[in-house]
């Protein structure tokens, strides 16, 4: 395609990280991670399918400490993906869009990932 | 260079040909994975996931087979549009963004219906 000539946005180097572009390119980056997280639901799925000795082959992987990292960062990611992906909802529907508001609820988000990630994996080792 | 756009390309299409079919599938999706993540994490949590016969038994209850499904095609659906936008934005010779999209779109098809059909015989056996 032939290029228009115009003025270019300066480089992102130059721009000072704001909590808002912060959480807004953590929403993209946990969005292509949690899609791998999406890929090891559906292997699980095959894994239980395929039987018992498939099975606890993969859960001897997952409960590791590699795997344990990686499913409590599939945590995280998940739930940060959707308390953002909530305040996204509502700034889609003309709400919550003040300057003011949008800080409040992107420290909204931060706290309720992290709360609802220990949570769960308190759940997961003591309940 | 004018700025205003034809009136063709404004109306219900826009510059991607496509109207906001795109954007409200990706919403769509979101609503209802709130739900159906929600229930998936809560449900592994409540069981022992290192038995194999127990997640087995869970995933023979109807109720189950029908939300794993819908997660599953809700989740798939939605990751694909997420990663599709990303390679649009950072994926620059035309045809490679091209290749990208098709290979992602091809392979949650792959993996989603994989999942699905991996249901339904765990459920049907």
């Amino acid at each position: 395609m032939a290029r228009i000539p115009g003025p270019l946005s300066p480089h992102l180097q130059i721009y000072r990280p704001q909590l808002t572009s912060v959480l807004s390119i953590t929403h993209r980056a946990t969005g292509v991670f949690l899609a791998l997280g999406a890929l090891l639901i559906c292997y699980w799925l095959l894994a239980i399918a395929a039987g018992p000795v498939r099975y606890e082959r993969l859960v001897a992987l997952l409960d590791s400490w590699p795997g344990r990292t990686v499913l409590l960062l599939i945590a995280l990611s998940f739930y940060f993906h959707l308390c953002n992906g909530i305040r996204h909802l509502f700034w889609d529907a003309g709400l919550g869009l003040e300057l003011r508001t949008t800080y409040r609820s992107g420290y909204a988000v931060l706290a309720a990932s992290i709360a609802l990630t220990a949570a769960t994996c308190w759940a997961a080792c003591f309940a | 260079m004018s700025l205003a756009s034809p009136l063709a390309r404004v109306r219900g299409l826009g510059s991607a040909g496509s109207g906001t079919h795109h954007w409200w599938q990706q919403r769509l999706t979101a609503v209802a994975l709130v739900p159906l993540g929600l229930w998936f994490i809560l449900a592994v949590l409540g069981m022992d996931v290192t038995d194999h016969a127990v997640v087995q038994n869970w995933l023979r209850a109807p109720l189950t087979v029908v939300l794993i499904i819908l997660l599953v095609a809700s989740l798939l659906h939605h990751a694909q549009l997420g990663i599709q936008v990303v390679i649009e934005d950072y994926v620059d010779p035309e045809w490679q963004k091209i290749a990208c999209i098709v290979l992602v779109k091809f392979l949650a098809v792959l993996v989603g219906l994989a999942a699905i059909v991996a249901v339904l015989l765990i459920a049907l056996r």
